[in-house]
């Protein structure tokens, strides 16, 4: 049964992969990203089950904060053009001029 | 094997298997919907419905132990910031000028009607 969800898992995988490549709008190309790093947290856990060694899990957990922060910082980045202190920052004005 | 053995096997096996399909068909429908927003629709499948499910089944697997803690704590921290990224990616794509296609010319062979305005070609 984990291997049913393994392939599962490693066919959803790259089908969103393609979407990476693919997608035409950068918030295409986040989403994918955000969607292959839950895919991962779930693959590691499924696969720490089929090699019965569990302890992969807290890799997995890791991963998960890494993936949720990562996806914070790059919408961030996109839209103040900086990661940082947002008070030394251009406004939304000045931007868009 | 005893009869509530049995059961939670079978339970186990039914979390497992349709957590892996909701998991394929957000990946499915990442892939192939026309257009942003309804991909984002898509995604967010995997991150609630194929997610709860797996995970639950592997806690069904694990038994009373620190594993089913690990697996819990995984669980709940997906299931916060899953919905987070989602609204962020969605309000960024907003405030920069994406918008929802109006339209009846949908389907998927069709040209993708995305108006890409506001500099995202990243």
């Amino acid at each position: 049964m984990f291997i049913v969800a393994m392939f599962a898992l490693f066919a959803a995988m790259i089908l969103v992969l393609v979407r990476l490549y693919a997608g035409p709008t950068l918030y295409d190309r986040v989403l994918a990203v955000n969607s292959f790093g839950t895919h991962t947290v779930l693959f590691i856990g499924v696969l720490g089950f089929l090699t019965e060694r569990p302890e992969f899990l807290d890799i997995a957990l890791l991963y998960a904060l890494i993936n949720f922060v990562g996806t914070i910082a790059i919408l961030k980045y996109f839209r103040y053009r900086a990661i940082g202190d947002i008070h030394q920052m251009p406004t939304d004005q000045e931007i868009g001029k | 094997m005893s009869a509530i053995d049995l059961i939670i096997e079978v339970l186990s096996w039914i979390f497992i298997t349709s957590g892996a399909v909701f998991v394929v068909i957000g990946a499915v429908g990442t892939l192939r919907f026309p257009d942003f927003w309804s991909r984002l629709h898509a995604a967010s499948i995997t991150d609630s419905a194929g997610m709860i499910l797996l995970v639950a089944g592997m806690c069904l697997q694990a038994g009373p132990t620190l594993i089913t803690v690990k697996l819990l704590i995984i669980g709940a921290f997906l299931f916060i910031t899953g919905p987070t990224s989602t609204h962020a990616i969605a309000n960024a794509a907003l405030v920069t000028g994406l918008r929802p296609v109006e339209g009846k010319d949908l389907e998927a062979d069709a040209p993708l009607p995305l108006t890409t305005k506001g500099g995202t070609d990243g």
